[in-house]
């Protein structure tokens, strides 16, 4: 099984999507003669033309809005956004009218739309460019909201967020674009080819003491941490891999939390309001009477992104910020 | 109050009073049979429309009701183009053109009382009217957030290789949101067969042209140069024009797939929406009493038929009154229908959901499901 980085996962699910789909068009800035502003895009468009990989004006409203309209009509667009700060320019487009058409037309129009980009903060590109708005867009009905770890999960939910008939918003993270997990070709699979369906957690570490419920990088910086629990405190740390946070895998958290009755919720959006808000009160109504003690968090501290180098590594979570917590909730064995 | 429209009477198509569009190669196709039916559409919204304000005020409506009397020729004259792969998007003032396309009451009125039977399952409301496979597709409820979507639809056109177009309607108000000069920029660069259709009618909500727009002597659709953008003005009360010229425009998109910009002006009779109903607090009476008399475009068109022999006046009376019955009817059936159901608001949100599919299964959508 081929070690290859979380982009080249990202660049070979679009390019298989191309491949197998006509109506598969991606449309960005900087998407096909410069070859992609995070090189995900890298190689596509010398590839497959002008016709299939599209650079866009920086006009987020207008090429996401024109990505929308072409969508109801049967194309399948894949929207680049440099990052996904510049969605919020494109906010009447992406929930306005992307989460809103099917509803609003009793069932008449889809929207099959994909867009993509890193979102996360950690780059010292200060606060208007370190944007998390999962918890944002998955607060509207309509849309899907992914957000893989690793390379294997970023191939594999890309191809299956293509496939998917709503809108799908697929966020990846640029500290992790340059990391590498082993991913099979498709000789290697059975099936032929790696399709995650949406709303399947991944249970990426097993452990009897403390549920650690993450999604994104999170889970990396978490699986970290569990490495220094087990080595340095004994303790034995589960980290549940949410993949997708709309739909949400409720099962899987609630197994988890029975399993170890021990919970801390990690996640690069802020404390107010954010997702892990409401993966806390969903463990709160339905499993509260397996928790040994309350649930806690780590988020991002709960400003706006500070640039200093020195410093923004602090404002997120991280392996320190999350062991020092978990020593915090002082979990017996 | 001097009238927006006398001065976008001066504007690109000053000349068309000297222009005969009767004689246009579009409108020498029609049958006699066919300009009677150009008017009893516009009579067929201009009575939905009245039946419909009548029901608003009883209080049996929600929301908003914004109203298309006065500009009926254009939403008439504009969709009677409509080839296989001719697409049409608008505003919230949505109903002209639906019924133009081809919907049928019942499903319209039924909707604005927000029911079962109405063509959005009462989801939608008076601003979002749906119906793709005539080829419309809405209905949307923010200025100027469906001109992207109009691009879209263009681009999806021309991506699967359709000879076809786009008519993307907004209202005079519209051009100053960014999104709409986007979708310009976009069109005019992708060469998209896109038609965005200004529907002057000289004032964005209370607040008139003048006071709203930059730099409005020449005509709103004199942007269009800034993208490279063919564009026009034209005279919405005579359905002839607004044939001729919009035709033009889709000719321009089916052939070279090249976008074009048409203001057609026109005038509301009512105001934005019922909520100022008189529209009288930032227009005068006597101005929209000129309108009514000398502007109408039934009037107008109804004037052409008969002298053209092709209509009576008791004909007219007929098709006025079949029209009105028609209106009463969808009414009567949009008050026996059933709301929809309040298991109903979970339905429609995500495709594979409602289909009940093995994917569905694999996460929650749904807080509390």
């Amino acid at each position: 099984m081929p070690l290859i980085t979380y982009r080249q996962a990202l660049n070979e699910a679009l390019a298989e999507e191309i491949e197998r789909d006509e109506n598969v068009v991606l449309i960005g800035e900087e998407v096909a003669e410069y070859n992609g502003a995070y090189k995900v895009t890298e190689g596509l468009w010398a590839k497959y033309g002008d016709k299939r990989v599209v650079d866009a004006p920086i006009s987020e409203a207008g090429f996401i809005g024109m990505g929308v309209g072409a969508s109801m009509l049967g194309v399948r667009p894949v929207m680049e956004l440099m990052f996904w700060s510049f969605a919020y320019v494109a906010m009447d487009q992406m929930i306005n009218n992307a989460a809103t058409v099917r509803y609003m037309s009793g069932g008449l129009i889809n929207c099959p739309i994909v867009v993509r980009g890193p979102a996360n903060g950690g780059t010292n590109v200060g606060a208007t460019h370190s944007h998390t708005p999962e918890n944002l867009f998955a607060s509207m009905p309509g849309l899907k909201v992914v957000v893989p770890a690793t390379a294997y999960d970023a191939k594999g939910l890309m191809k299956a967020a293509i496939r998917d008939d709503d809108p799908v918003y697929v966020m990846e993270n640029t500290l992790l674009y340059g990391e590498k997990w082993e991913v099979p070709t498709n000789d290697e699979l059975e099936e032929g080819e790696l399709v995650i369906p949406l709303g399947v957690a991944d249970l990426k570490r097993e452990g009897t003491d403390l549920s650690i419920i993450a999604h994104g990088r999170c889970v990396i910086e978490s699986l970290k941490a569990a490495e220094v629990l087990k080595h340095d405190h004994g303790l034995d740390v589960e980290v549940l891999d949410l993949r997708s946070i709309r739909p949400l895998d409720e099962d899987a958290i609630l197994a988890t939390v029975r399993k170890t009755n021990n919970v801390l919720l990690v996640d690069e959006n802020r404390p107010f309001c954010g997702v892990s808000s409401m993966i806390a009160t969903i463990i709160q109504e339905k499993a509260f009477d397996d928790l040994d003690g309350p649930i806690m968090r780590v988020n991002t501290i709960d400003a706006p992104a500070i640039y200093s180098p020195g410093v923004e590594p602090h404002q997120l979570p991280n392996v320190d910020r999350i062991v020092a917590k978990v020593l915090d909730m002082q979990i017996s064995k | 109050m001097p009238a927006q429209n006398k001065t976008n009477a001066d504007k690109k198509s000053a000349c068309s009073k000297a222009v005969d569009y009767s004689q246009a190669e579009i409108n020498k196709q029609l049958t006699p049979e066919d300009k009677v039916e150009l008017y009893r559409q516009m009579v067929r919204i201009r009575k939905f429309e009245q039946i419909s304000l009548k029901y608003y005020n009883q209080g049996v409506m929600g929301g908003f009701l914004h109203l298309y009397i006065g500009q009926e020729a254009v939403a008439v004259g504009t969709c009677s183009l409509k080839g296989d792969h001719d697409h049409y998007i608008t505003t919230y003032r949505d109903h002209g053109h639906a019924l133009a396309l081809g919907m049928n009451m019942n499903e319209c009125m039924a909707e604005l009382f927000g029911k079962a039977t109405g063509c959005s399952k009462g989801k939608g409301g008076s601003m979002h009217f749906f119906a793709p496979d005539k080829n419309y597709w809405g209905g949307h409820g923010i200025v100027g957030g469906q001109t992207p979507l109009g691009a879209g639809l263009a681009y999806g056109v021309k991506y699967l290789g359709h000879k076809g177009s786009c008519l993307c309607y907004m209202g005079d108000g519209a051009i100053n949101q960014g999104a709409y000069h986007e979708a310009l920029n976009l069109a005019g660069l992708w060469d998209l067969p896109v038609i965005f259709i200004i529907e002057n009618n000289g004032y964005s909500m209370g607040t008139s042209q003048k006071r709203s727009s930059a730099h409005p002597e020449e005509g709103l659709a004199a942007r269009a140069e800034g993208y490279g953008i063919e564009w026009d003005v034209i005279n919405g009360e005579n359905i002839y024009e607004v044939r001729a010229k919009t035709w033009e425009a889709m000719e321009r998109a089916h052939n070279e797939s090249r976008p074009t910009v048409l203001e057609i002006d026109t005038y509301r009779y009512y105001g934005h929406s019922v909520a100022d109903a008189n529209a009288k607090k930032y227009r005068s009476k006597e101005e929209i009493e000129r309108y009514q008399r000398e502007h109408d475009p039934l009037k107008i068109w109804q004037n052409i038929l008969i002298e053209e022999g092709h209509l009576t006046e008791d004909e007219a009376k007929q098709i006025d009154k079949e029209a009105k019955e028609e209106a009463l009817a969808s009414a009567k059936f949009a008050e026996e229908s059933p709301y929809p159901e309040v298991a109903d608001i979970m339905d429609d949100i995500y495709y594979e959901v409602d289909r009940g599919t093995d994917k569905a299964k694999h996460g929650k959508y749904f807080f509390n499901d």
